[in-house]
């Protein structure tokens, strides 16, 4: 593994060789030194054409905890602005030195693009539709954290297989929402299938992207349909903007056809785990009870949150190894 | 090395550790990952049982510390460290001591946790060959070798027998 584009082209060892550091790196956030000194000397820069919080804190500070250097470029303050083209911006990055580059763009493909013009590791934070591997990362850590080995028994065979295997067979991962527009519905129908899990696209058919079938995903456009016995709920953020282009009648009737709330999740299983990649529309996509997990619900977002800077941390550890030098030592 | 002489070896070291340090109050056992922390676990039971205290373990995984990670990119384990570390007297445990790079990161990672009042190693065999300025403070058996040859230690906890044997190249 050179880059880190797609989790449908990575090796399915690879995956869980990224979640099993993850899991193993998590320790680090806990202590109240969090730093260690593996990527010392080492520079990494977040290189993001789209808005974003947590995405670029989370790689910032997963770079800062092993000890590299991390640099953000923030592209309304940069050349770009000045027409500088990708291709040239990356060249000046390889040359000014950076050991690594983290894209995000708007454009679906960029990230390979990126890949392609420069021979430092790229990660993929997200290109257009296509996809958000990192984040499908995360998503199946704080799957296997709750569904797996938070219910460890006889009943329950996935688990039996070892507690790092990874392995998410026989649960079912319902992703609701804007589908069409989202890449993390993409990366995780890729990454949770290789793992094992069943996935459901659940949205109205508008939302639904035209290439579904060729997805290893089955599509429901019932909400109660899709949630029907998944033992994960993953909401989408509605992209609001996307009103505008006429795919939806109004947000209120999306938060009251669509909108996943206690009374909807009664049709998955009574244990269901309830993620959202974030930011969230609280009472449009989401009901504010179901994103606090009141009531009992369970709702794992901000470890989501705290799993992204672990699996950001395992990810820069495994690229920026020398190339080549790639054998791992049992 | 066969399982009764690794016992003793054990033993010998507990009652070394327990006169250095004149006892084993705010003594601490920590065991170098991956078989070091087995070692840490039989060393520290011997020294509460000489003691008649309860002696803490840790467990210490020091790939992200070592100075070689960009030519092995070994893949890292858990660390366990349930107490605080400082102002106590640490045993570091490892099982085979060869260049001392293991150890100087095991310091560095130590250190990350808090300030020890003293760190001292313990090894269960020393095969030479050192490549910094660090020295065990206990050693179960020194065994000369050539730098090609390979100490293989195996414990019951890991991989069902004890012993130590030297391949050949």
């Amino acid at each position: 593994m050179r880059d880190l584009l797609s989790l449908r082209e990575i090796d399915v060892a690879d995956i869980r060789l990224v979640l099993e550091t993850a899991a193993s790196f998590r320790e680090i956030l806990t202590r109240s030194v969090k730093k260690v000194p593996t990527l010392r000397g080492r520079s990494v820069v977040t290189l993001f054409y789209e808005p974003s919080t947590r995405t670029r804190t989370s790689f910032e500070l997963a770079a800062k905890y092993m000890s590299a250097e991390a640099v953000n470029i923030a592209v309304a303050q940069s050349s770009i602005t000045k027409g500088e083209s990708l291709k040239d911006t990356l060249r000046t990055l390889q040359a000014l030195t950076a050991d690594c580059i983290v894209i995000r763009h708007g454009s679906s493909g960029a990230a390979r693009m990126a890949a392609e013009m420069t021979d430092r590791p790229v990660i993929n934070a997200g290109d257009g539709r296509h996809e958000h591997p990192t984040q499908a990362l995360l998503d199946a850590l704080t799957i296997w954290d709750h569904k797996v080995v938070g219910r460890i028994d006889d009943t329950y065979p996935g688990a039996l297989a070892g507690e790092r295997s990874f392995d998410l067979s026989n649960l079912t991962v319902a992703i609701v929402g804007d589908v069409a527009h989202s890449r993390v519905a993409r990366s995780n129908a890729w990454g949770l299938t290789r793992l094992g899990a069943s996935v459901r696209w659940v949205g109205p058919r508008t939302l639904i992207p035209a290439d579904s079938e060729s997805l290893p995903v089955s599509v429901h456009t019932d909400l109660r349909e899709g949630l029907e016995g998944a033992d994960v709920v993953m909401v989408l953020r509605l992209q609001t903007e996307r009103q505008e282009l006429g795919l939806l009648p109004s947000l209120r009737e999306y938060a009251r056809v669509w909108g996943v709330n206690a009374a909807a999740l009664r049709f998955a299983r009574p244990d269901v785990l309830v993620l959202h990649p974030g930011p969230m529309n609280r009472g449009v996509e989401i009901a504010a009870d179901v994103a606090d997990g009141v009531g009992g619900i369970r709702a794992a977002i901000e470890q989501q949150v705290t799993n992204g800077v672990a699996v950001r941390m395992a990810c820069l550890y495994l690229l920026m190894g020398t190339p080549g030098a790639a054998a791992l030592e049992s | 090395m066969d399982g009764e002489e690794m016992r003793r070896a054990v033993t010998r070291i507990a009652h070394e550790v327990v006169e250095k340090n004149r006892g084993a109050e705010a003594l601490a056992v920590v065991g170098i990952q991956r078989r070091g922390a087995p070692l840490a676990d039989r060393l520290a039971r011997l020294i509460g049982q000489i003691e008649g205290v309860e002696v803490p373990v840790g467990k210490l995984d020091v790939t992200l510390y070592r100075d070689d990670y960009l030519e092995r990119r070994p893949a890292a384990g858990a660390t366990e460290m349930a107490f605080d570390i400082a102002g106590r007297s640490i045993v570091l445990v490892d099982e085979v001591f060869f260049t001392g790079r293991t150890a100087r990161a095991a310091i560095s990672a130590l250190m990350d946790y808090g300030r020890p009042a003293s760190v001292q190693l313990a090894v269960l065999v020393d095969r030479g060959h050192r490549e910094l300025p660090i020295r065990p403070d206990y050693v179960g058996k020194n065994l000369p070798t050539s730098r090609t040859e390979h100490v293989e230690v195996r414990l019951v906890e890991v991989d069902g027998e004890d012993a130590v044997t030297i391949r050949k190249p």
